[in-house]
């Protein structure tokens, strides 16, 4: 089946598969291989992606033919003219990762959790991440990161790309 | 691992829908949010031959108020309602629920009629309406019924749906004043099912009597449970240590869990009776009646 | 009991000691990290494969046909085609034993690998995996290593001798031990049981294995914790020689000893691509990571700890029943088959001990990897940590006065233990009082004490452990009879850049970072500026890889002596460059001088130029160093860890409310590294406290076959961790490190455990087996309220 998905702005026609999941349809047909697939019950949230600029999904939960139409941003699609995301910067600053491996999914998820609440409280960061395993960090350095570029982004707002 | 192959339609309306669910009969399942189908699919434990996908049906994805109800549509995702100011103020059970089902990105995908309508007998959803006395909005071609979720709730994994037919709607009784509710959940970790759950929706009357009550437990039975002797023994009273008590007692005595890695049948029983309690002391406590601890 | 802790002095450094920013962070933070399964090759073939439902059967049949009629699919391995090229065993890691590849005969545990298939997409190869239609006819399984123990029914028919019994092991005095403790004043005895868990990384394991016709070399891109041993087994058992194979470890998301051992898929993968001469990739699907890759513990321990009345451990002795599943693919060096589990007598300064470990072969998945964990210390230290506790109470003592009543003193470091270790070094007392002034001790009792007034469940719980890592010395410690050295090689570019490449291979330990410090501070050069590759044979030194919190003890080692052989060459060429005598020459502030000339002084970046552009007479230009390095012992790191905790009385639910973590690792490297080790760590060991287990029913079956069932904890149940230091440096090693990545899931299921016994110690509950679990907790509660 043919569809239409628009990935990191970038507007890609490909022929696929019904049963071909969200997630391997971005890293095998598109080459995107920041998003990444570590269970096959929607656990673990390696694979999250956001879709249509508000929904924060697991991408191995999800057909390619349901993106069909609709816009997906992946880890790859985060920096903006070369310049890291604050949430980048966060995670690289606070030692918010170690093998890597969540920490795309990590990133998408808190960039939904950020457009919702702009001022999360840790209770409320650590309840908004309970999606997205991580087996490395333990999680604490990773709310700071996410608390790192929350202040970032409320004093500084990023510039919307138009 | 990926589902079996099987073929895909998205309709534009609800009309075509309706067709293509008449035309493949037991062989279609509706994708809605897909949280529950996609991973058994992944596992063959589910190996539909049509999948009708309803995801292009935009107009299916409201949570409004109209004559007395809450409606929430086919497509509205549970995290519409964690984070929506009405659910917030005025269905303080359903805003209970809506946090804890599934986890945070799960819940951004999937929906409240997709989890009544898959029915797992660990479920939060089907708790929840049995307690606040929800109906369900079931369409065929032929026509709209409006099922009770007594009786929609049929058998575990199994809802009064027939085939060729689509729920379309869930509606919650809008809450007279003087309501309020509670739910309660043990569960092992985040985005795990229940190990045992309840939910208590109580209205009180002018003189501070129970009016109205709704009383459920999950993951105590082939569906969710309504616990009927508590909600008649505390109807008509006002509300006393004893009372809620005995409607935790009653609520042990009609689980009927099965032993699974979660708990025991001795385990989950209690379990169920220890929410109870708790659910109403937070629904009698956010009407501000005290003393109950 | 307050006490003021000096803080240890630590000099100004050039880059040691820093929390330098991660230097692969970039890559990841970009999703430019590059996993296993980002690599793609043209003509590419996948391989899925057929498990076992039953955990112990006969294969009557297996019938390809359907499978193979399946467009896209390429073969259909068995076992029986493995034998015709030799394959279908393979020998466990350490070289008692082997293990199956695929079925031949008969299966031995639920989801053991019966064949694979070769197709042309994942989803096909799925499709047809389906289709392979094996017979079976089931035979009864044995299911705990209890039963194993009566031989009444024998696993392993292929081996020689018929018993299910593997092996007996024992170090220490038995008879002084148990006249000690029947002399003893005071004694406890219990039961322990460490239950089965699984690493489970994030990645799965998989393999991308290449045969290239053309050149007849095989490239393996491998999810490899240990590269080069990778390489030699594969040699080994193939026949193939070892300068046709290059193995590839890309970046590892999360390893944990996981990723240690050689597991079926890989070698059918690699078989594949031989035969049919194109890449052939397997990744595995987590139920397959859950059900068949390398489990860890399942350890069933008796302690018995005697004491004078006044406290005095007097022995300890320590019998351990082990469950090893179908093979003995324990991952343990060669002479060591329980591992480092004479690390038992812990932090204690005990005047005898004895230990002894029979192992059993049951219808189990295979492994007994190290978890997070150096060789079973984790199982061992646990066990100590739960004896002392028992003991205390017992008692009626404070754990803490029990624990500082019984450490081995500062001034008796290097300590012989009495199972054969020599600790190098610690102040047990100084980081157990650090840790009690830190968390306020007293405070809690009180407020301990007056919670149990009013009914109340609230628990401290201490874990004073003591690991040994960092194997090690070649006397003693093998793989295969591969020595466990480690290596660097160092080359410093003329523009005073280098490159770095070690035998370790990191998994988010951060060794792209922590080596150039190690590097950059011996070289006085920028730690930005020191590339660090690992994880390719074909350039990085031999080393035996990353496991076991061996890489700074070894690995980090090497890199620095490597560096100072740099340094001494770098002196003659300081010498020649300042026409001195090289005796005249010292290294002082990061650079060359004069002796007391500071303004004759050169700086590394300068001697480097001068190495590739004047060279000194009659020396050889250039400026590298390569350095295998021996460890001459293991290194101890250790830790005083507590935790708080209430208890629900009513529905079992414990709530971590507070826990401390207080580790000495001797010299530290790069604190924010070491803090998001330990932070790690903690949530490792929290999990197995409170929700990680592999269960088998009685069956034989595998419940928990995926992550719905194997439960990770998230960001919301996850506790607030608490961390602090003291520093006692390794006095062999040649930089004081001791190695960290283990100590917090070592060391901290104790701790839990201790807290949530010591909330029901009023219900005289005196031990629960983890995990413990809601239902475990509340049923100890309802037994004391209807007792």
């Amino acid at each position: 089946m043919k569809i239409s998905v628009t990935v990191n702005g970038k507007r890609y026609e490909r022929d696929v598969e019904p049963r071909t999941l969200l997630a391997y349809f971005l890293r095998e047909s598109l080459g995107l291989t920041g998003t990444h697939v570590g269970c096959d019950t929607s656990s673990c949230g390696v694979c999250v992606v956001v879709l249509d600029g508000e929904k924060a999904v697991k991408s191995c939960t999800m057909l390619a033919v349901m993106a069909d139409g609709h816009e997906i941003m992946t880890i790859e699609g985060l920096v903006q003219g070369g310049v890291l995301h604050p949430l980048q910067q966060g995670f690289w600053d606070q030692h918010g990762l170690q093998c890597g491996y969540c920490t795309p999914g990590m990133m998408m998820t808190s960039w939904v959790l950020l457009k919702q609440n702009p001022n999360p409280s840790e209770a409320e960061i650590r309840e908004g991440l309970s999606g997205n395993l991580c087996r490395c960090t333990g999680y604490q350095n990773i709310v700071k990161a996410v608390e790192q570029a929350a202040a970032a982004m409320q004093s500084q707002p990023v510039e919307t790309v138009a | 691992m990926f589902p079996a192959p099987f073929d895909y339609h998205r309709p534009g309306s609800l009309d075509e829908t309706l067709v293509l669910l008449a035309q493949y009969g037991g062989d279609a399942r509706v994708l809605a949010g897909g949280q529950s189908l996609i991973p058994a699919m992944r596992f063959r434990l589910a190996r539909p031959a049509v999948l009708v996908d309803i995801n292009q049906l935009d107009e299916l994805a409201y949570v409004r108020e109209a004559d007395g109800m809450l409606a929430i549509g086919a497509l509205a995702r549970d995290a519409a309602l964690e984070r929506s100011s009405l659910i917030e103020s005025s269905y303080p059970l359903l805003f209970d629920t809506s946090a804890v089902v599934a986890d945070p990105v799960v819940r951004q995908m999937g929906t409240v009629v997709g989890s009544l309508c898959h029915n797992d007998p660990s479920g939060d959803w089907s708790v929840t309406a049995l307690a606040s006395r929800a109906q369900i909005v079931v369409r065929g071609s032929t026509g709209t019924r409006v099922v009770p979720i007594d009786e929609f709730l049929v058998d575990s994994f199994s809802t009064a749906v027939a085939e060729g037919e689509i729920a379309l709607e869930v509606r919650f009784p809008s809450p007279p004043p003087r309501t309020s509710g509670s739910y309660q959940k043990i569960e092992r970790k985040v985005g795990d099912f229940a190990t045992s759950a309840a939910a208590a929706q109580i209205t009180l009357g002018d003189d501070g009597t129970v009016a109205q009550i709704g009383i459920a437990i999950g993951a105590a039975g082939p569906t969710a449970t309504r616990v009927a002797d508590a909600e008649s023994a505390l109807r008509g009273i006002k509300p006393t240590k004893d009372a809620i008590r005995a409607a935790a007692d009653a609520a042990r005595k009609i689980a009927d869990p099965v032993a699974d890695p979660r708990g025991s049948v001795e385990f989950k029983k209690d379990m169920a009776g220890v929410l109870v309690g708790r659910a109403l002391l937070a629904a009698f406590e956010r009407l501000g009646v005290g003393g109950l601890r | 009991m307050s006490t003021t802790i000096e803080p240890t002095p630590t000099p100004e450094r050039h880059a040691m000691g820093k929390s330098m920013k991660r230097k692969e962070d970039p890559r990841f933070i970009r999703g430019h990290g590059r996993y296993l399964d980002d690599f793609t090759l043209p003509g590419m073939l996948w391989m899925s494969l057929v498990h076992s439902p039953y955990p112990h059967a006969r294969i009557v049949k297996i019938d390809k046909t359907a499978a193979l009629a399946v467009p896209g699919v390429v073969a259909v391995l068995t076992g029986e085609d493995l034998a015709a090229h030799n394959l279908a065993w393979i020998p466990t890691f350490h070289g008692y034993d082997k293990q199956m590849v695929l079925a031949v005969g008969k299966v031995l545990y639920q989801y053991q690998e019966v064949a694979g298939v070769i197709a042309s997409s994942r989803e096909i190869a799925q499709d047809a995996a389906e289709l392979v239609d094996v017979e079976y006819e089931p035979l009864d399984p044995v299911v705990n290593p209890f039963q194993s123990r009566d031989d009444k029914i024998i696993l392993r028919d292929d081996r020689e001798n018929k018993t299910n019994h593997i092996y007996h092991w024992e170090v220490g005095k038995r008879e002084e031990t148990d006249a000690a403790i029947a002399a003893s004043d005071v004694s406890i005895k219990e039961r322990i049981v460490f239950q089965r868990c699984h690493p489970a990384p994030l990645e799965p394991c998989g393999i991308l294995a290449d045969m290239n016709p053309a050149t007849g070399r095989l490239t393996l891109y491998l999810t490899s914790q240990a590269p080069h041993a990778h390489r030699t087994v594969v040699s080994l058992v193939t026949g193939i020689p070892e300068d046709k194979i290059h193995v590839i470890s890309p970046d590892l998301g999360g390893g944990f000893g996981n990723k240690v051992p050689v597991y079926p898929g890989y070698v059918v993968s690699a078989a594949a691509s031989v035969v049919l001469g194109v890449p052939v990739k397997w990744i595995e699907t987590r139920t397959e990571n859950l059900t068949t890759t390398g489990f860890a513990r399942d350890y069933h321990m008796d302690v018995e700890i005697g004491a004078s009345k006044d406290g005095r451990v007097t022995a300890l002795k320590v019998a351990t029943v082990a469950d090893h599943g179908a093979f003995d693919a324990a991952a343990d060096p060669t002479k060591y088959p329980a591992g480092l589990f004479g690390i038992v007598t812990g932090s204690y300064d005990f005047p005898t001990a004895f230990t002894e470990l029979d192992a059993y072969f049951t219808n189990k998945a295979p492994g007994g990897v190290a978890y997070r964990c150096s060789f079973r210390v984790t199982e061992a230290s646990f066990a100590i940590e739960r004896g002392m506790e028992l003991l205390a109470r017992k008692l009626n003592m404070d754990p803490s006065e029990l624990r500082l009543l019984n450490f081995v003193k500062k001034e008796q470091f290097p300590y012989p233990s009495p199972l054969g270790f020599v600790y190098d070094s610690g102040d047990y007392h100084m980081t157990l009082r650090k840790a009690l002034d830190m968390i306020g001790y007293e405070d809690l009792r009180k407020e301990q004490a007056e919670k149990r007034e009013r009914g109340e469940l609230m628990g401290i719980g201490i874990s004073t452990f003591t690991e040994a890592v960092g194997a090690g010395p070649s006397k003693h410690f093998d793989i295969m009879g591969i020595k466990m050295f480690d290596s660097a090689e160092i080359r410093v570019h003329p523009t005073g850049s280098a490159i770095l490449r070690a035998g370790t291979k990191s998994q988010g330990q951060g060794h792209e970072t922590t080596w150039a410090q190690i590097a950059a501070e011996e070289l006085g050069l920028d730690p930005q500026n020191i590339m660090v590759e690992e994880g390719d044979t074909d350039t990085a030194p031999y080393g035996l890889g990353t496991y076991a919190s061996r890489s700074t003890p070894v690995a980090g080692a090497a890199i620095a002596m490597a560096s100072r052989k740099i340094r001494e060459k770098a002196r003659k060429i300081a010498a020649h460059l300042l026409e001195a005598a090289v005796d005249d020459v010292e290294w002082t502030n990061y650079k060359f001088q004069v002796k007391g000339q500071p303004d004759h002084a050169l700086t590394m970046q300068e001697i480097a130029f001068a190495a590739y552009t004047n060279p000194a007479p009659d020396s050889e230009p250039g400026l590298e160093a390569t350095y295998y390095y021996d460890p001459p012992n293991l290194t101890f790191p250790y830790g005083a860890y507590i935790a708080v905790v209430d208890v629900d009385r009513e529905t079992g639910a414990v709530k971590v409310r507070r826990f401390l973590a207080i580790d000495d690792c001797g010299t530290v490297i790069n604190p924010m590294v070491v803090e998001g080790q330990i932070h790690g760590g903690l949530t490792e060991g929290f999990a197995i406290a409170f929700m990680q287990e592999i269960v088998y029913d009685e069956s034989g079956n595998n419940l928990n076959t995926n992550f719905t069932e194997y439960l990770v904890p998230t960001s919301l149940e996850t506790p607030h961790w608490e961390t602090s230091s003291t520093c006692t440096p390794s006095p062999h090693h040649p930089i004081g490190a001791k190695g960290v990545g283990e100590s917090p899931n070592v060391g901290s299921p104790a701790a839990f455990v201790n807290a949530v016994m010591d909330a029901l110690a009023p219900l005289g509950v005196q031990h629960i087996d983890m995990p413990l679990t809601r239902e475990k907790v509340w049923h100890a509660c309802r037994q004391a309220a209807t007792a």
